[in-house]
């Protein structure tokens, strides 16, 4: 569904040369819940940014149902960790919602249903003719997610959508992720800095390095497909599986790849090799 | 507290009116060139009933809205041209710092050689003067949109009219709305000297008619006309800037969440 080849991205301005993303090679299955985690700073915006065409990569490519990605593709949204700032204070909600619709040239009665459906979807039924602003925070962050429902994305790209709610509201949301996924099978790429979001909300999880970016490891989270913010968390499986993430981020951030695993059978693949090892 | 303040501002223009009323007739100025309140109060009765001065109103409220909505158009077109087209900001800064200085009055005598006493005279003006301000307003406006919403706009495949149309454009609004405000006040001004100077047909005009002919009461009636036209200008365009604006953050204040 998405693959993403050699990526590399280095920024280059006033004689500064920063690579922030330096080789990346992963590939997300049609329908799958990925989660993308790595210490703060790795570049995992830098990453979301070249994967949703909103910036060109300095090598490799990202493919999407194997077309190459040069702009933003029709069949993918993005949701923004600045919700406040994404959605456009001088629309209502509604308008909000629909603007891409139009942009994509949809019937007025078509539009309205699907802006009537994502917003209850996302438990705003009521708040169409608001404006974001006169909403919570968690609010303005469910109506970004309805727009990017409404859009009817084959792939939906979040970046650390929740970084900027409280806890509960944080629950809520991700919990509400989770059962749109289950629900309308979409594929999502959801990037976080958050070890236990990763986990609880992930079918997979991929471990990203520390500045410049590589894959530090990719790991199968086997947890029930039913899972709540009670008994989920408190699991023992869920415990050994933010633990590895986490270690593996501490290695991540020394700049070392962990030999061994404690898991059994948990990583997916042979994880790539770190070229420069110890830095 | 707002129906205290409206009742000490009016207290202090019943004091203002009052002085004077009593510094000339009591003697401390000369009555012939400062007349009392009460006597530039009648000279404003008399030119209310007066056609031609209706007709002099009318003309400067023509110039005046003519020249305002030709510069708000050219200001917006251009400032959006300007900011969109790569490299063409750059290009041009240096071309604006040095017209935009230029006052507008003087070029009265270009205009006077263009035009004569011609209403596109005063237009030349009038024009000049509240381009300046709307440009700058829009250049300004047309910077501060948020990198996000720019993003979220092309991530959900909004072409470059519609970046223009949804982001770019109600982004720039409030200082739009900045630039109409400052250029309604600055194209009265120069409606008034252009007529005044030039002699084109208005109320500037019609003061310097009546300073010539010693009409120092009804002189100082059509300054009073003048000067109740800016207020009115000036409250009529905040109450345009509230209403377009009420989404904004300094119109709508703290909402409850």
């Amino acid at each position: 569904m998405l693959d993403v080849r050699g990526l590399k991205k280095v920024y280059e301005g006033s004689g500064r040369r920063v690579e922030a993303v330096r080789d990346l090679t992963f590939t997300v299955g049609a329908g799958e819940l990925v989660c993308l985690v790595g210490p703060s700073g790795c570049g995992k915006t830098t990453l979301l940014k070249c994967m949703g065409g909103l910036l060109a990569p300095t090598a490799g490519e990202v493919l999407l149902e194997g077309r190459q990605v040069t702009g933003p593709p029709p069949g993918m949204a993005f949701v923004f960790q600045e919700y406040g700032r994404s959605l456009f204070p001088w629309m209502r909600v509604g308008e909000n919602v629909e603007l891409p619709l139009k942009q994509k040239g949809l019937s007025k009665a078509r539009r309205r249903d699907l802006v009537a459906d994502a917003l209850r979807s996302v438990g705003l039924a009521d708040a169409s003719s608001a404006y974001p602003w006169q909403l919570s925070g968690g609010m303005q962050q469910r109506v970004a997610i309805a727009r990017a429902l409404a859009y009817e994305p084959r792939v939906l790209l979040m970046d650390e959508p929740f970084a900027a709610v409280d806890a509960q509201t944080r629950a809520d949301l991700e919990d509400l992720v989770r059962g749109l996924w289950r629900e309308r099978g979409i594929t999502i790429l959801f990037v976080t800095h958050d070890i236990d979001e990763a986990v609880y909300l992930g079918e997979r999880v991929v471990v990203l390095s520390a500045s410049p970016t590589v894959v530090q490891e990719q790991l199968k989270v086997d947890l029930p497909p039913d899972r709540d913010q009670l008994h989920t968390r408190v699991a023992p499986r869920f415990a050994e599986l933010r633990t590895h993430v986490y270690e593996q981020i501490q290695a991540a951030k020394r700049g070392v790849q962990l030999g061994g695993t404690p898991l059994e059978a948990a990583p997916m693949d042979a994880p790539p090799p770190l070229k420069d090892g110890l830095r | 507290m707002k129906g205290v303040n409206l009742a000490l501002g009016a207290a202090g223009l019943a004091a203002f009116l009052a002085l004077g009323e009593a510094v000339p007739r009591l003697g401390l100025v000369k009555e012939a060139y400062f007349p009392p309140t009460s006597r530039i109060a009648d000279a404003l009765g008399d030119e209310l009933a007066d056609s031609a001065f209706w007709t002099a109103l009318g003309d400067t409220l023509t110039g005046w809205a003519l020249g305002l909505a030709i510069a708000v158009g050219a200001g917006i077109v251009a400032g959006v041209v300007i900011s969109v087209v790569p490299h063409l900001r750059e290009a041009t800064a240096s071309t604006i710092e040095f017209l935009r200085p230029i006052p507008s009055v003087a070029l009265i005598p270009l205009a006077v050689l263009l035009y004569g006493t011609e209403l596109r005279s005063v237009l030349l003006l009038v024009v000049y003067a509240s381009f300046w301000q709307i440009l700058i307003q829009v250049l300004y406006g047309v910077q501060d949109v948020d990198p996000v919403a720019e993003e979220t706009a092309r991530s959900y495949g909004l072409g470059t009219w519609a970046r223009i149309r949804h982001v770019l454009w109600p982004t720039a609004l409030p200082y739009v709305m900045t630039g109409v405000r400052l250029a309604a006040a600055v194209a009265l001004i120069l409606a008034i000297t252009a007529e005044l100077v030039i002699g084109a047909p208005g109320l500037g005009a019609r003061i310097a008619v009546a300073q010539t002919s010693q009409a120092v009461p009804e002189m100082y009636a059509l300054i009073v006309v003048a000067g109740l036209l800016g207020l009115l200008i000036n409250v009529g365009a905040r109450t345009v800037e509230r209403r377009a604006l009420a989404w904004h953050q300094s119109v709508r204040g703290e909402v409850a969440v």
